[in-house]
């Protein structure tokens, strides 16, 4: 997929821009201000946004099935509640890792469910899971609940030192991970495949006698892994849980994706992308604090409107395929017209 | 000729509600044949093939395959069982390399991950086969669409194991590529692959098949040697009239006095859908367009009604060069068009008969001034009355009408527009006969209003009966024209089934 | 077999009665539990109790309903309803500070016919999917809220502002009046322009529709950009009911409040049809939900729980594949 990504088409143009646009955005913060231009704040960015990271290739594995999960957020936010009052009630930590693991990808399977066997829009359902894991949020508690549970804490405090004194967190590492292990499941194996298949068109998939509806379940139970996965390393980053947690961030995730180069119509996208687009989002979040008068909400005013500039980028591609190689049609019919003049 | 027999379907069919889309029919395919299957729309062609492909259930009869009985349940497992297809439409991922296309379910694998170089290499072998050497590493939909066609045919014969049903894999394929297609096919058939063949094209099914087997409203009219099938007799099969070359038209009532020019088309035309074309419609005349499926009758009709974008010629109104051409303006221009999918594309299913009915003549005023209800309710009673419309009240859901009140209704929304031009493509289509009479009758009435009428219709003895003009379609190619006493169904049979050569050379002479 | 379809078809009204029976069964369940909640008193000669309680605070949900209604007739969505009115609401009080109110009222409605088009745009023009490009004035419209508030709740002391959220006219809220006067304005469009037809008939088959001669973009833009007028008016009603705009929490969650109004009062999310009347008897059952659920003392975190499941259950009994499994099953049940 990386070899044969050194031509530029219209698959890759995107993530090639993105590239650009991560140059350009950290070429012009270095410049601007000082400190900006180090191996820590560059590393800071994947401290940062590590759960993002993950939530984010998870989006993208169901945007290329031509879906959607508009719930992410608020299943990390959920995680963060369930494992925090848990933790309080003294449940071992690795315990409640795994039952947070699971009430995630339960919660997408369910959501893929609905939307695979009752052919339900995907969008209203996940909408619908959004307000469900903010309710059950809502339920365990509405204060922030502060952990103090040993494991978690070392987990949050450890740094892995690097050369010259600068340090990542643990879950950069899981993140990096997972990103490696998405590259992987996307390449190689035949679930991996069914779901490009299956954002190319669902018809033929069906038609080939690929499992879409176990593709579909699937593609939304990761989701769902990836939000509760995400949510544990959200914990270990803030060390509290709270059902206000993440107001939002569905919209970041999927403008990751988008920046990234997924496309939204499906069947499209390098699962590098995600990670690529949420370094972009965290360096004008960075760029923003560094200027330090602007409000952090101009962060997303900005990432907005970098969402909107990805989209009509890919519309456009969108329509070029659509026409089918239009503009060689027209060149050809304005020869035929010098012709006849 | 002692040819084997690898399938055999016997008797089979098929009945929906309230349609018996299959009676009785038999099937018969041998290796290493290319067996042609032939009919007009609703023939049932596609239906025998669904039920082979198990994407419907037969109500009765059987199907061998290699003398052992069979009942596919779905594409898969007629898949499983070696039955193979490929249809009108590439069934591929174009998003997905080629390679991937033809193994994706079933990729080579290498301690558990798919194994990209053996898939890559596996599927240059598959396609060399074939005759085909493009880079399997890119894009499908790169490639143009008969090579994705060819790359389906690759999918189906390493899958299949005998057996390939092709459904009209050359509607969207032009003259090379189908020759490319028909190399391989024959390589298929001397490797001893049995090949089920639909097409609408007279030409390729001489040119490629042995045998013809020919459906007609879900009936077996007979299998045929192609050799031993002369095509006239092959299409009166298909459009079930005898073809009498003696018979003469009877002459037309004084209509259409040639008044002026309302619409001319002038080297009119879209690649891969119809060939430039011309036109000229007087005011008050009805004009037929004559053809088989897939003839692109339809495809002119959607470029004059601009809802395709021509690419070559010009369409003028009363001599003025229309810059563009789109429904709205189209509309604007007083142009109706009743579409041959009524279902999809002409009612507003949920909507009543009298929003129905207003939509056009309220879609061409705009938003304002607003036709109130008690008007628009007087509209769709005038108009309810003059087409004898058979429903309760104007407040009825047109989904609840018989298709040929609903082809009414559709018809009363164009006049209530005061049009100039109607274009109907296939107005009487699975109507029943009392309506279909009365839609006919209807159209000779409008005529003689000065509206002018161009219709589109598989059936011939509609066309001479009610057009003034009529021009024959083959193959996306206009090859002529007939009117007065030459206008007879047998003349339009000869010209569909052997081409615009002779009429050209009669032309000429 | 086909009389029954046809008399069930043909009478649109029904659609209205499943609402209504909704609202009942819960005032019923209200009566038989706390027979008070229905208790209306007359103090100052002002109308008080939870029925008036429930139309007061029920306008800004119905008027935004409203809109949803068209956008979603239109085979859309408007997820960005609830940020348009944090929008509003703190350009409003913004510009109360000195400005005449009928200033900071236009500028109110004049920057939710902006969101209203944007949002038009992005779905008619670009062709994005209605949920992503409303996603995105989700999330950047609380960010534009906060930038006009500065990050503070603005609050305001004018009586005439105050007034249009909190003031009696004839011992009835004034707010009530602004929802009537909307609706029947909306009503109007739909029944005395081409507007409403134009809106079914693209929403139920858009090929067909523009077959015909209409034009599908230009009623989408107009749908949109009344969506988001009306979510703007909902944000000055909303503020000046508190006096306050809060960037973070004025109208949050008010999206799925409205889809749910609009799905329980008979509209379906493909499409088509539209029932305005429908719409507003789903924002009362909602609003009465709510209060009911207030007043019964279960914990209010419950309502976003309850709220999806609810909009699962109706999405549910709207999807052709549910009925099927459920009537097949029925069927089975009845044969063995």
């Amino acid at each position: 997929m990386i070899k044969s990504g050194l031509r530029i088409s219209s698959n890759n143009i995107i993530v090639l821009a993105t590239l650009l646009l991560l140059i350009l955005l950290y070429g012009s913060g270095s410049f601007m201000y000082t400190g900006f231009f180090s191996l820590q704040v560059f590393l800071n960015l994947f401290i940062d946004n590590a759960y993002l990271i993950i939530v984010a290739t998870g989006m993208a594995f169901v945007i290329i099935t031509g879906g959607i999960d508009l719930s992410v957020a608020s299943v990390v936010a959920m995680i963060s509640m369930i494992s925090a009052s848990l933790l309080q009630q003294g449940m071992n930590a690795y315990l409640v890792m795994v039952l947070s693991l699971l009430v995630g990808i339960v919660f997408g399977a369910g959501q893929g469910y609905l939307i695979s066997k009752f052919q339900l829009h995907p969008w209203i359902v996940t909408l619908a899971g959004m307000f469900l894991g903010r309710g059950i949020a809502y339920l365990i508690g509405t204060e922030s609940i502060v952990i103090t549970n040993a494991t978690y804490t070392a987990i949050s405090s450890y740094k892995l030192r690097l050369f010259g004194g600068s340090f990542i967190s643990i879950s950069v590492v899981i993140a990096l991970l997972f990103v490696l292990a998405a590259l992987l499941v996307g390449k190689y194996t035949s679930f991996g495949r069914a779901v490009y298949a299956l954002g190319g068109s669902e018809r033929s998939a069906v038609l080939m006698g690929l499992p879409v509806s176990g593709t579909t379940i699937g593609v939304y139970a990761l989701s769902g892994f990836c939000s509760a996965l995400g949510g544990i390393v959200f914990t270990f980053y803030m060390l509290s849980g709270n059902s206000l947690h993440l107001m939002g961030m569905e919209m970041d995730a999927i403008a990751a994706c988008v920046i990234g180069g997924i496309l939204l119509t499906g069947g499209f996208g390098y699962l590098l992308g995600p990670m690529l687009g949420v370094l972009c989002t965290g360096i004008i979040q960075t760029m923003i604090i560094f200027q330090g008068t602007l409000s952090s909400w101009w962060t997303k005013i900005a990432v907005g409107f970098l969402l909107f500039l990805f989209m009509a980028l890919q519309r456009l591609i969108v329509m070029r395929k659509e026409s089918g190689g239009a503009p060689m049609k027209i060149a050809r019919n304005i020869a035929k017209n010098d012709v006849k003049m | 000729m002692n040819y084997d027999i690898l399938l055999r379907m016997e008797g089979i069919g098929k009945e929906f509600p309230g349609v018996a889309a299959l009676s009785n029919v038999d099937f018969c395919l041998r290796k290493g044949e290319i067996h042609a299957l032939m009919g007009e729309n609703g023939a049932g062609k596609s239906t025998l093939i669904k039920v082979l492909t198990g994407v419907h259930k037969e109500d009765a009869g059987t199907i061998k395959l290699r003398g052992r009985e069979i009942h596919p349940r779905s594409p898969l497992e007629a898949q499983q069982l070696g039955i193979s297809t490929v249809y009108q439409e590439v069934n591929l991922c174009p998003n997905l390399s080629v390679a991937e296309n033809i193994y994706i379910g079933r990729q080579p694998r290498k301690r558990g991950m798919i194994d990209w170089n053996a898939m890559h290499r596996l599927s240059e072998e598959l396609l060399a086969r074939l005759d085909l050497h493009i880079d399997v590493k890119q894009q499908l939909s790169l490639y143009s669409v008969a090579v994705q066609q060819m790359v389906a045919i690759a999918r189906a014969v390493d899958i299949s194991s005998g057996i390939l049903i092709l459904d009209e894999p050359t509607s969207s394929l032009d003259m090379n590529e189908v020759k490319q297609l028909f190399s391989v096919m024959r390589k298929l058939k001397d490797e001893g692959m049995g090949i089920l063949f639909v097409t609408h094209f007279l030409d390729q099914v001489y040119e490629i098949s042995d045998r013809i087997t020919v459906l007609r409203n879900g009936l077996l009219v007979g299998e045929y040697e192609t050799k031993q099938l002369p095509r006239t007799q092959l299409v009166s099969h298909m459009i079930g009239r005898e073809w009498n070359p003696g018979e003469m038209a009877l002459e037309k009532s004084g209509r259409g006095e040639q008044t002026g020019i309302f619409l001319e088309a002038k080297g009119l035309g879209k690649k891969g859908s119809i060939e430039t074309f011309d036109l000229k419609i007087h005011e008050g005349e009805v004009v037929g367009l004559a053809g088989l499926l897939g003839s692109g009758r339809t495809e002119v009709a959607r470029l004059l009604f601009g809802i395709d974008k021509s690419d070559s010629g010009v369409m003028e109104l009363y001599g003025e060069r229309l810059a563009a051409i789109y429904p709205q303006k189209a509309i604007r221009s007083g142009m109706g068009f009743c579409p041959e999918d009524r279902k999809a594309e002409g009612i507003v299913g949920e909507l009543t008969i009298r929003e129905n009915i207003t939509l056009a003549l309220q879609a061409k005023q705009g938003l304002f001034p607003y036709i109130p209800v008690s008007k628009q309710k007087e509209i769709a009673e005038k108009y309810i009355d003059l087409l004898k419309i058979k429903t309760p009240s104007t407040e009825q859901r047109i989904d609840n009408l018989s298709g040929g009140n609903q082809q009414k209704v559709i018809l009363a929304r164009w006049l209530a527009t005061g049009p100039k031009l109607l274009i109907l493509d296939e107005p009487t289509r699975g109507i029943d006969v009392g309506s279909k009479a009365e839609i006919r009758k209807l159209i000779f009435e409008l005529a003689a209003t000065g509206i002018s009428i161009l219709i589109i219709s598989a059936e011939l003895e509609e066309l001479v009966n009610c057009c003034d003009r009529v021009i024959v379609l083959r193959d996306r190619v206009q090859i002529g024209e007939v009117s007065g006493m030459e206008m007879n169904e047998g003349r339009i049979m000869q010209m569909i089934a052997e081409g615009g050569e002779r009429h050209e050379a009669a032309g000429m002479a | 077999m086909k009389q029954p379809a046809w008399l069930e078809r043909g009478t649109p009204t029904p659609k209205v009665v499943w609402p209504l029976l909704a609202l009942l069964i819960l005032y019923l369940f209200n009566l038989i539990v706390m027979p008070g909640f229905f208790r209306v008193e007359l103090i100052d000669g002002h109308l008080y109790g939870n029925l008036v309680d429930v139309l007061n605070r029920g306008t800004p949900l119905m008027i935004i309903a409203l809109g949803m209604t068209l956008v979603i007739a239109k085979e859309g969505i408007d997820i960005s309803v609830g940020s348009v009115l944090a929008i509003s609401g703190s350009m409003a009080i913004y510009m109360l500070e000195g400005h005449r109110l009928w200033v900071a009222i236009l500028a109110a409605l004049g920057v939710g016919l902006l969101c209203g088009l944007w949002n038009g745009m992005l779905v008619a023009v670009l062709r994005i999917q209605p949920m992503v490009a409303t996603l995105i004035l989700l999330t950047v419209g609380r960010g534009i809220a906060q930038l006009i508030t500065n990050g503070q709740i603005l609050t305001t002391t004018r009586d005439s502002y105050e007034f249009i959220g909190k003031g009696f006219l004839f011992g009835i809220p004034f707010a009530v009046y602004i929802a009537a006067i909307v609706f029947l304005l909306i009503y109007l469009l739909k029944t005395k322009t081409a507007f409403g037809l134009f809106l079914e008939s693209t929403g139920a088959n858009r090929k067909s529709s523009e077959f015909a001669g209409v034009k599908p973009r230009v009623i989408f833009m107009t749908a949109y950009a009344i969506c988001g007028l009306l979510a703007a008016l909902a944000g000055i009603i909303y503020s000046s009911n508190l006096s306050s705009a809060d960037a973070n929490n004025a109208g949050l969650w008010y999206e799925l409040d409205a889809i749910l109004a609009v799905v329980i009062g008979g509209t379906s999310m493909r499409g088509g049809r539209f029932y305005l009347g429908g719409t507003v008897i789903g924002a009362i059952f909602i609003q009465s939900l709510t209060t009911t659920i207030y007043s019964l003392g279960v914990p209010p975190e419950s309502i976003l729980l309850v709220k999806a499941v609810v909009v699962i259950l109706v999405c549910l009994i709207q999807s052709d594949v549910f009925r099927q499994k459920l009537t097949s099953r029925k069927r089975k049940v009845t044969a063995s």
